[in-house]
Formats: C-alpha cells, sequence, structure tokens
C-alpha cells in the first residue's frame, strides 16, 4: 500500500547543530508505525517536521505522493496530519466540546457558534474512541491526565485526521488507562488511520506496532516489522552496542548501618516508618503512588522534618530539619522530577554541578574559578555526561544527561547515604544502563542507596532488599532472595486492598 | 572518588573573546547604543559635549544606577521591588532632617543606608517566610512610605543644608562624587555576583528556587539579605539624590521606581529571575540619562522619554525572547 506520509532524506540542524541527518520516513494507512530512539536521538524533532512546526533544511515530505511544504501547523492540519503531544495543548477553562472544536467550530446560517451541533459531533467523537462516561460540557481542567488525553485525540479527529502522531501517549497514564488508551489505538488504526507511535515502553511497541524504525543521534538506523525482531535488538539499535545488562547490580560487602529510622512519621503522610540502611546496600522501595514513598524521601532528606520518631546516623541521634542540614550529614537526594527540583536550567553544567559544594570550593565566600572547572570537566568524564562542556546550558541536555548532571552533583558532595527517587524515570535505555551502572558503583564505593522507583524491574534487579509500602506506611519487606515481581507485586495488592478496606 | 587532572582544550583567544561578547551581549549592545547616541547627538548639537552636560547626564543620574544596582539583585533572585522610589524619598527626607537639625554629618549620611536596610530586611521577611509575592507586599510598602513622607512633611521643602553634608556635590579629582559612588558599586557588585559564592546562590534561587532549596541553598534567609542589600544601596541612592541641590524637595520624580526597575530590565536582568548582570543595569541608566539629555538638546518634548524608555522595554523582550529560542 502506498504510504500516505512520506518522508525522504530529511535533514534539520539548529544553530549548526544536526538534529536531524538524512532521515527517511513513512506511514500507511491502517498502520501503526513505532519510532524509537533514546533521549536526544532526534525523535521530538521529526515529530515537530511532520506536524509543521519545524520546516526541514533540506529533504521533502510527500502526502499521497506529492510533494509538500508545510509553512505552519495549521497547513499540516489542514493535508490530514494531527498531533497529539506529550504536554497536552488544551485550555482547562473551556468545556471538552469547545476544546476539540476550537478554531474550526461549527457555525450556524447566521455565522454564529452552532452550539447542538457541536455538542452533538463531540459526543459523536468521544463515543467512537469509546469515551461514552466522558461529559461534553466538563471544564477540561476538572479531568484526569488519561480523560484529557481522550479528548485531545478527539481533538485531533475532528479535523478529519488521516495521519495521528502520538509523542509518549502513555508516559503519564497508570496501567488500566494506558491499556484503554491502547485499545483506542487499534480501533483508529482499524478504521485507516495512518498512525506514528512514540514510546519508550517496550511491551507497548510489540502489542501495538505493524513497524518500527529506530533514530539515533539524529541518524536514521533502521525500519522493521515488529514480527522480524527481538527486544533485545531494538535495544542494541537504538543504542548501538547491545545491552547485555540492564539491571547491573554488583555483588558488594554490605557494611554498619550508616542511617536508621525508628517508627518516623511525618503529619499523617507517613507513619510509623522503621528502616535500616548499611554502606554498600542499595535498599529499593517498591510502592504505588500516593503510598508515601517520596514523602518518606522527603523527610529524610529534612525538607519535611519528621513530626514523630527517631534518626540515627552512625547510631547517634540526629535531627534532620532543613536539606541544608541534611546536606551537611552527608544525605544526599535525587529528587523524583529533575527539572522541579534538580535543576537550575537557566545555569551551565559547571554552575549546577558547584550549588551542592559551593562552600568547600570558596575562599573566603569566594568561589575558585578553576577548581570549579576541573571539578566539573572530571564529573562530566566519570559520569559520562554528554555535553559540549561544562559550559553549556543544561536545559539543552537530553533527559538521561539531566539526571545525570542531577546524579553527579550529589556524588560530588561525596555522601554517606543517597536517596533517590525515580532515578531513571523518562530516560531512554541507554541512558538508563549507564545511571544503574553507575548506582552499583557507588554502592560498591561505601555509599548506602536508598531508591524509590514505580518501576518494578528496577526495584527487584537494582536492590539487596526491597521495602514495600502502602498508606503511609513500610507493609513487607523482601531479602534479594525472596524479592520476585509475584511476591512483591502480591504485597503491593494485597496492602492496596487493605488500604480500600480501611 | 579520585580526582584525575582534566586535559581540556581551551579555545583559541579569538573565539574565546567572540564567547565573551556572546554572553555580555546585552551590556555590549547597551554601550554601542550610548556611543551612537553621543556621536549623533553630538554632531547635530555640538554644545551637547559642553563640560557640564556629560558631568549632568552621568552626576545627575548615578543615584538611578545605583538604586538599580540593588533593584538588579532582587529581580535576579525572582523578586521585584515596586516601592523603591518612595522608600528613596522617605530616606532622603530623613537624612535632610538629620542634617538640618544638627546632628552629625556622618549620622546623616549613614542613618538612610542603616534604616533601608531594616525596612527591607522585614519586607524580605514578609516575602520569604510568610510567602507573600514581593509584588503585594511592596505595593503595601509603597503607599505606606507615600502617605507617610506626604504627613511628615506636608510637601514642605527642606533648606538651609550645611554645605559639608552635600556630597554629591563633592569632586574627586575632577569628577563628581556620585559618579565614583556609580562606577565603584557597580564594579565591587558585578565581580561579588560573578565571583562570590552567596552571588551563585542568588543567581539559583531566581532560577529555580526549588532545586536551590533541595541542593542545601538557606532560600529564606538569602532572600531577606538581597532585600536588605537593595535597602542599602536605596539608602545611599538617596543620600545621592539629597544632596544633589541645596534643598530636598520631599517628593522623587514620579515613577522613580518604574525607572529603577526599567533599567535593571533594559540593562539584561530578566524579569522571571536567575540572569542579568548590574553592569547591564548601570549601563541602561546611562543610557536613559543620555537620552533625556539628546531630547533637550534636539528639543524634543522631555514627555517623550517615558515613551523612548518603553520602547526600550519592549525591544529588550523580544530581544530576550530571540535569544532563548535560539538557544533552545
Amino acid at each position: 500500500m502506498q504510504p500516505i506520509l512520506a518522508l525522504d532524506g530529511v535533514s534539520k540542524s539548529f544553530a549548526g547543530v544536526h538534529a536531524l541527518k538524512n532521515v527517511s520516513f513513512d506511514v500507511r494507512p491502517g498502520e501503526v508505525h513505532a519510532l524509537m530512539g533514546e533521549n536526544g536521538a532526534g525523535k521530538s524533532t521529526l515529530i515537530k517536521v511532520m506536524a509543521g512546526v519545524h520546516a526541514p533544511d533540506s529533504g521533502e515530505i510527500r502526502v499521497n505522493g506529492e510533494v509538500v511544504r508545510f509553512a505552519s501547523p495549521r497547513e499540516a492540519r489542514a493535508a490530514g496530519i494531527a498531533t497529539v503531544y506529550q504536554e497536552l495543548l488544551l485550555f482547562p477553562e473551556l468545556s471538552v466540546a469547545e476544546n476539540i472544536f476550537l478554531g474550526h467550530a461549527p457555525r450556524t446560517t447566521m455565522n454564529a457558534l452552532d452550539w447542538p451541533k457541536m455538542r452533538n459531533e463531540a459526543r459523536r467523537l468521544l463515543d467512537d474512541l469509546d469515551s461514552h462516561d466522558l461529559d461534553v460540557d466538563a471544564r477540561v481542567g476538572s479531568l484526569s491526565v488519561a480523560n484529557r488525553q481522550r479528548v485531545e485525540i478527539a481533538k485531533a479527529l475532528s479535523q478529519d485526521a488521516r495521519v495521528l502522531i502520538m509523542d509518549e501517549p502513555t508516559a503519564a497514564l497508570a496501567d488500566a488507562d494506558a491499556r484503554r488508551l491502547m485499545d483506542v489505538v487499534r480501533r483508529l488504526r482499524d478504521r485507516g488511520v495512518a498512525i506514528v507511535y512514540v514510546s519508550h515502553r517496550m511491551p507497548e511497541i510489540f502489542a501495538l506496532a505493524t513497524r518500527v524504525s529506530v533514530l539515533r543521534d539524529g541518524a536514521y538506523v533502521g525500519t522493521s516489522d515488529i514480527g522480524d525482531i527481538t527486544e533485545a535488538e531494538l535495544v542494541s539499535m537504538m543504542v548501538g552496542r547491545p545491552v547485555d545488562q540492564l539491571f547491573p547490580k554488583a555483588n558488594t560487602e554490605i557494611g554498619a548501618t550508616v542511617l536508621e529510622l525508628r517508627n518516623v512519621g511525618y503529619r499523617d503522610e507517613i507513619e510509623n516508618i522503621s528502616l535500616t540502611l548499611r554502606a554498600g546496600e542499595i535498599v529499593g522501595i517498591a510502592g504505588l503512588i500516593g503510598s508515601g514513598r517520596t514523602e518518606l524521601a522527603l523527610t529524610m532528606f529534612g525538607i519535611t522534618p519528621a513530626t514523630s520518631g527517631e534518626i540515627l546516623l552512625d547510631g547517634k541521634p540526629i535531627a534532620i530539619t532543613s536539606p541544608k542540614q541534611a546536606r551537611d550529614l552527608g544525605i544526599a537526594y535525587v529528587p523524583e522530577d529533575r527539572g522541579l527540583q534538580g535543576l537550575i536550567k537557566s545555569q551551565t553544567i559547571r554552575e549546577n554541578l558547584s550549588l551542592s559544594l559551593l562552600d568547600r570550593i570558596s575562599t573566603a565566600s569566594i568561589i575558585n574559578r578553576a577548581k570549579e572547572s576541573s571539578l566539573a570537566r572530571e564529573l562530566i568524564k566519570r559520569f559520562g555526561i554528554r555535553a559540549r562542556g561544562p559550559e553549556q546550558r543544561v536545559r539543552q541536555l537530553s533527559g538521561g544527561n539531566q539526571q545525570k548532571v542531577v546524579l553527579a552533583k550529589w556524588v560530588a558532595t561525596e555522601p554517606r547515604v543517597l536517596i533517590m527517587d525515580e532515578p531513571t524515570r523518562g530516560i531512554d535505555v541507554g541512558a538508563k544502563a549507564e545511571i544503574h551502572a553507575l548506582m552499583s558503583r557507588l554502592a560498591g564505593q561505601g555509599l548506602a542507596v536508598l531508591m524509590i522507583s514505580s518501576e518494578l524491574p528496577e526495584v527487584l534487579g537494582m536492590s539487596d532488599r526491597v521495602l514495600v509500602m502502602n498508606n503511609g506506611r513500610i507493609v513487607a519487606e523482601f531479602a534479594r532472595a525472596h524479592a520476585t515481581p509475584d511476591s512483591v507485586g502480591a504485597a503491593m495488592m494485597q496492602t492496596q486492598t487493605l488500604a480500600e478496606v480501611a | 572518588m579520585s580526582l584525575s587532572a582534566p586535559a581540556a582544550a581551551r579555545p583559541a583567544p579569538p573565539m574565546r573573546l567572540l564567547k565573551r561578547v556572546a554572553a555580555y551581549g546585552q551590556e555590549f549592545i547597551l554601550l554601542g547604543a550610548i556611543a551612537a547616541l553621543f556621536i549623533i547627538v553630538g554632531i547635530i548639537s555640538p554644545r551637547f559635549f559642553g563640560a557640564n552636560n556629560i558631568s549632568n547626564i552621568f552626576a545627575g543620574n548615578a543615584y538611578i544606577a545605583v538604586a538599580a544596582i540593588g533593584m538588579s539583585l532582587v529581580i535576579i533572585s525572582g523578586h521585584i521591588d515596586v516601592a523603591v522610589g518612595s522608600l528613596i524619598g522617605v530616606l532622603a527626607t530623613i537624612s535632610g532632617l538629620l542634617a538640618v537639625n544638627g546632628y552629625p554629618i556622618w549620622l546623616a549620611w549613614l542613618a538612610p543606608v542603616v534604616i533601608g536596610m531594616i525596612v527591607n530586611a522585614g519586607v524580605g521577611s514578609l516575602v520569604a517566610y510568610l510567602r507573600i509575592p514581593s509584588i503585594v507586599v511592596t505595593l503595601g510598602m509603597l503607599s505606606i512610605l507615600k502617605g507617610g513622607l506626604i504627613s511628615v512633611t506636608s510637601g514642605a521643602w527642606i533648606t538651609n543644608l550645611p554645605e559639608d553634608y552635600l556630597i554629591a556635590q563633592f569632586r574627586l579629582l575632577g569628577v563628581p562624587s556620585p559618579v565614583w559612588f556609580m562606577v565603584i558599586l557597580t564594579a565591587l557588585v558585578a565581580v561579588w555576583m560573578r565571583y562570590s559564592s552567596f552571588g551563585r546562590t542568588i543567581y539559583a534561587i531566581g532560577g529555580n528556587v526549588e532545586a536551590a532549596r533541595v541542593a542545601g541553598i538557606q532560600v529564606e534567609r538569602s532572600t531577606v539579605i538581597v532585600f536588605a542589600i537593595h535597602g542599602a544601596f536605596a539608602g545611599i541612592a538617596a543620600v545621592l539624590f539629597a544632596t544633589q541641590l541645596q534643598v530636598i524637595q520631599s517628593t522623587v520624580p514620579p515613577n522613580l521606581e518604574l525607572t529603577v526597575i526599567t533599567a535593571s530590565v533594559v540593562g539584561g536582568v530578566s524579569i522571571l529571575g536567575g540572569t542579568g548582570t548590574v553592569i547591564g543595569s548601570t549601563l541602561a541608566a546611562i543610557l536613559f540619562a543620555a537620552i533625556a539629555s539628546s531630547l533637550i538638546f534636539l528639543n524634543v518634548s522631555a514627555y517623550w522619554l517615558r515613551s523612548v524608555q518603553g520602547l526600550l522595554i519592549l525591544i529588550t523582550v523580544l530581544a530576550d525572547m530571540a535569544r532563548r529560542r535560539r538557544l533552545r
């Protein structure tokens, strides 16, 4: 079948940096074509070229075999290409129907808005997406992320999209919502819509895609039918080398207890938390979102100081009342949201790396610039941060490299306890493996690591011990040997039921 | 945790110069604009270069540049102060009253600086510890100070100022003292902001307050200090303003706070916080003064000055947006 949308030898650069190099890509009606690659591989740029946001520097775009040039996203939409971006572009104060038809609302003969038609059409579009429960008059700001996404898809379809580009549509969704979304994608595919699907989640790709294409460093690597490729092959195409071990936790000698919590609580968010962290040990915390995992980290780091219980460092009772104090005690915290809490994006890599140890590289409060620069270069090398140099601004780095900056910044403080909340969220396979290797190496050097993660395989693969949290409490503990997906998963589910009953 | 010796390649000198120009883009643009203005107006009206005029441009407006130094620190840290004009008015009046009522001259000079620090430390505490947005706190402050000033002085001028109190009329090596204040304070603060750990802290707080907090920076304390420093600069500006003439008018030029904020923003300080330098804000203050003076020499109504300043803000913000887009 002839592709409905085809890109041929497309290149695009920004300020002299090649984002896309001679990339070819096409999608046919009735197929889901998965687009994969590490962060920074050029997926976003490719999507934006297809959506008419960026004009390619060279190469051509063909719709139904005819060469086109999109001067704006509006022209791409008119050609039947709709895009659902990762960050949803909806107006929270407007209704579902208004959002769907914004900019192309049906009009009456008097040229006024045709409200009944608009509401009916919106209803029909949502019903097509199997979203009978979604009220067309609801204010979009009151909807869940999953429902907002359906509104965004309905909006795309309201303009007779023949090509639908979806950028990590399930990234922000819980499992059940993600499955429902995948049903919607299948339904659209069966209706003959051509779908470009970007996701980091392997199981989804293998469940949905017809074909898969891989980009690496802005260059096209290859395309394969999904039946002809294995997960391992796909990963090595993305990374450019075989990733043999995804969770390389090395066996290390576990030393003395460094940090101990006894019946620690914070308001009514976490209660009765008792745990020990030993040198060289990685303790994983599993639990659903809202189980109190992040709240525990915040309390241990002094952002929300404990309101009950005792904390002991090397057996001596301490109070942790501020992040500064936690830092000075040798506790480091790699936060859940690196953009919000981890990085100053307007600053350079050098400035970000030295932020937590300004006192140490300053004499009489004047920063020793030579020391600062050599520290930055050393950390960039040691953590494999891919950047032009210490003076590059962190906002220009990919997610994985940004995360390495956050990790490097904290390791540079030479902490004894490292708390990591979702250390690999939203970063690609290659960077993920690197971060896991770094974690393992740090534990090997005698750090006590507490790792919080939503990804069960990560928790199971990396941890020496696994704690399960729910409803603000630790409800189960497993040694590495006993922590299987079934046992940990069952503990999580069981506690979930308990919590619902309570 | 070994520290290996880095073998980094330093860019060749011309590249480094280019990089420096790029890093200080706004400052070089302002310098160019000031030079161009001087040359053009000087050609049209050679009297522009008369000794008195140039000295007026620099000396008569130096207090704005001094106030803009403190304002820049506040804006870089992610806040704003819309009360600085009224604060300068109040502090100038306090200074003048001390001087005419027989208090020691040094006290008349020092009191505004100390009082400015204390008042703004209070403002900073409300902003930092009670989490009230700075624009709200300083709007309140604006009314309090303005109302208080008029009530206390009833708008009367302070006259009979002692001759040796008029510090703004002193000269050193033939250069008026306000120019010395402006140049030395700008240089000191510029160096301090760039090389001190506290300067870095201010940029970090303005860039991302949550990340700064998580990094172990004492955000609240630092915010109070920034406001207090700003108060001290307002005090110095007040003394320079009070001692310019033989009388103190117990009012300040209308919209002084806007002129000060404009100098910071046109000087390249991002209104969102996190970036900018005090060299830029001082250059912008000089540019405004030069424009005001040019308008007189070109026989254009002085009322256009406001419009020109407004235009400069828009141009600056547009240029800033374009630069950000390119960086992305």
